[in-house]
C-alpha cells in the first residue's frame, strides 16, 4: 500500500484523519476518492473541477510533483503540501 | 431570563465572535474560527440555532462553515457548491442568507447556492446563470460576485439578488427564472443610456414588514424602488458622496436606513475628510443626516465594506460597522451615539447580529 503524508491544515479539517496513513490505490485520484471515502469531504478540499489537483495544492509522489492521473505502487511515498504563499 | 447579543464578524483572516450582554457594554471577543480561512460573511441560521460561515481557502477552495455551539466546533461543507466539472471553477463564498429553513449562498464566479439541510449540502439554482445576460455579465473591480440575497418574508418564489457589476435581478418562481430589476438605476461607467443591466450594486436589501420597498447602496447613488425593485429612484441628495458599501435598514422600521458614504471610487474609497460618519434616514431616503457622536472627526481614513454593517433587534436598536482597518463601532441608540467596541482585528468583511435569549 502507497504511504501517504498529509498537511497539518488539512489533518485540521478533519480532526479524526491522522497525519500519515497507507492507502491501497493506482493513482492519485484513486487515493483521494480513497480518503474522501474515509472522511467525507477530503475530495473537495483537494481537487477542483476537471478533475485535477487543487491550484495551490501540490502533491508529490517519492519526490517528484505529479498530476491526479499520476499511477502508485505498492511502495510510492505520497507527499500532499499546500503551496508556499503569501499575505 | 436575559438576552446577551453577538456580534459575527468575518475577516480574512478567519471569523470571530465579540460575545456582549443584554445591556450592550462588556464584551469579549472569541476567534478566530473557521481554522483562520478567509471568512467573507459569517450569520446565524435562526432556524437551527446554527452559526454559519462562507468562505474560501486560497489553498483548499470554498466552503461554508457551520457550528451549533456558538464557535466551539465546526464542521465544513462544499458538497454540491460547484458548477460542474466542465464549469467554472467555484472560488469563494461571498453571502450566506437564511430564508427560513431555506439557506441561500451567493458565490464567486456569480451565481447562487441553495440548501434545505442547514448547509450540510448544496444545489446550484442553475436559473440564474440560464439568464440570457449571463455571457456578458463582466466582474468589476471586487470580481464577478453574488453578494446580496434578499428573500421575501412570506413568499419563497420570491428572491431578489445583486451581482456587482450586473446587477440586480429577482425570481417569482422560486429560482427557475430571473428578470432584471435595474430600471432607473445609473451606470455612469458606460457610455449612454442606463443599460438594462450592467449596474454595479454594492450591496440591496429590503426589510421583513415591506418586502416592496426595496433599498440598495449602488456604485452610482443610493436608491428605493417602491415596487419590488421593478423601478428605482435616487435617494442620494443629501448625502456627501453617492460612492459607499453597505447599507442597513432598522429592524423595527422598514423606512429608516444606514448608509456609510465613502469619498469617491477614485478618491480611495474612505470617510470623506477623514471624518468618519454613518448617514440615516428616517424617510426612506429622502433626507439624511449625519450621525459622527462618538466616532473620529478627522485623520480616520476609513474604509467599510459591503457586509460590515448590521443592526440587532434589542430597543432601542443597534447598528454595528466594521472597517477596513479591524475597528469595529456600535450604537446602543439607533445611530445617535457610538464607541469603539474593538480594535486591532484583521480587516472586517462582514457583521451581523444575533440576540440570545438566556
Amino acid at each position: 500500500m502507497a504511504t501517504i503524508h498529509l498537511p497539518r491544515s488539512l489533518q485540521a479539517l478533519f480532526p479524526e484523519a491522522p497525519r500519515h496513513l497507507e492507502v491501497r490505490a493506482d493513482t492519485i485520484e484513486g487515493m483521494i476518492r480513497e480518503l474522501d471515502q474515509r472522511w467525507p469531504g477530503m475530495w473537495d478540499r483537494l481537487c477542483e473541477p476537471g478533475p485535477r489537483i487543487r491550484e495551490h495544492i501540490n502533491v508529490f509522489v517519492d519526490g517528484n510533483r505529479v498530476p491526479i492521473s499520476a499511477a502508485l505502487t505498492e511502495a510510492s511515498i505520497v507527499h500532499v503540501i499546500p503551496a508556499v504563499a503569501g499575505g | 431570563m436575559s438576552a446577551s447579543l453577538a456580534i459575527l464578524l468575518g475577516t480574512p483572516k478567519g471569523a470571530f465572535i465579540l460575545e456582549g450582554d443584554a445591556v450592550r457594554r462588556d464584551w469579549q471577543l472569541r476567534g478566530p474560527f473557521c481554522e483562520t480561512w478567509p471568512i467573507h460573511h459569517l450569520t446565524w441560521d435562526a432556524e437551527r440555532g446554527a452559526l454559519l460561515a462562507g468562505g474560501g481557502s486560497p489553498w483548499y477552495g470554498a466552503a461554508v462553515w457551520r457550528s451549533t455551539d456558538m464557535g466551539e466546533s465546526w464542521t465544513h461543507s462544499s458538497d454540491g457548491l460547484t458548477y460542474g466539472e466542465d464549469g467554472p471553477k467555484l472560488a469563494t463564498i461571498w453571502n450566506v442568507t437564511p430564508a427560513g429553513v431555506t439557506l441561500y449562498a451567493g458565490v464567486e464566479p456569480a451565481g447562487l447556492f441553495r440548501s434545505e439541510d442547514g448547509g450540510v449540502t448544496w444545489s446550484h439554482v442553475s436559473g440564474l446563470r440560464d439568464h440570457p445576460s449571463r455571457p456578458e455579465w463582466q466582474p468589476g473591480n471586487g470580481g464577478l460576485i453574488l453578494h446580496s440575497v434578499a428573500p421575501h418574508p412570506t413568499d419563497p418564489d420570491r428572491v431578489w439578488v445583486g451581482i456587482s457589476a450586473v446587477g440586480a435581478f429577482e425570481t417569482r418562481d422560486g429560482g427557475r427564472s430571473w428578470e432584471t430589476r435595474n430600471r432607473g438605476v445609473r451606470a455612469d461607467f458606460q457610455p449612454g443610456p442606463p443599460p438594462d443591466f450592467g449596474q454595479c450594486v454594492h450591496k440591496l436589501g429590503l426589510h421583513p414588514s415591506d418586502p416592496e420597498m426595496l433599498f440598495q447602496q449602488n456604485h452610482c447613488g443610493v436608491y428605493r424602488s417602491e415596487d419590488g425593485g421593478a423601478n428605482w429612484t435616487e435617494i442620494t441628495a443629501g448625502l456627501p458622496s453617492q460612492f459607499g458599501f453597505p447599507l442597513a435598514i432598522h429592524p423595527h422600521d422598514p423606512r429608516s436606513l444606514y448608509v456609510i458614504p465613502l469619498n469617491g471610487d477614485d478618491k480611495g474609497r474612505t470617510m470623506p475628510d477623514g471624518h468618519a460618519a454613518v448617514w440615516r434616514s428616517r424617510d426612506a431616503g429622502d433626507n439624511w443626516e449625519r450621525l459622527d457622536r462618538g466616532l473620529p472627526r478627522q485623520d480616520a481614513h476609513l474604509g467599510v465594506l459591503r457586509e460590515a454593517m448590521a443592526t440587532d433587534r434589542l430597543e432601542p436598536a443597534g447598528i454595528y460597522f466594521g472597517t477596513s482597518t479591524g475597528q469595529l463601532f456600535g450604537s446602543r441608540d439607533e445611530g445617535d451615539s457610538w464607541e469603539l467596541l474593538a480594535d486591532y482585528l484583521p480587516p472586517i468583511w462582514s457583521v451581523e447580529t444575533v440576540v440570545l435569549d438566556g
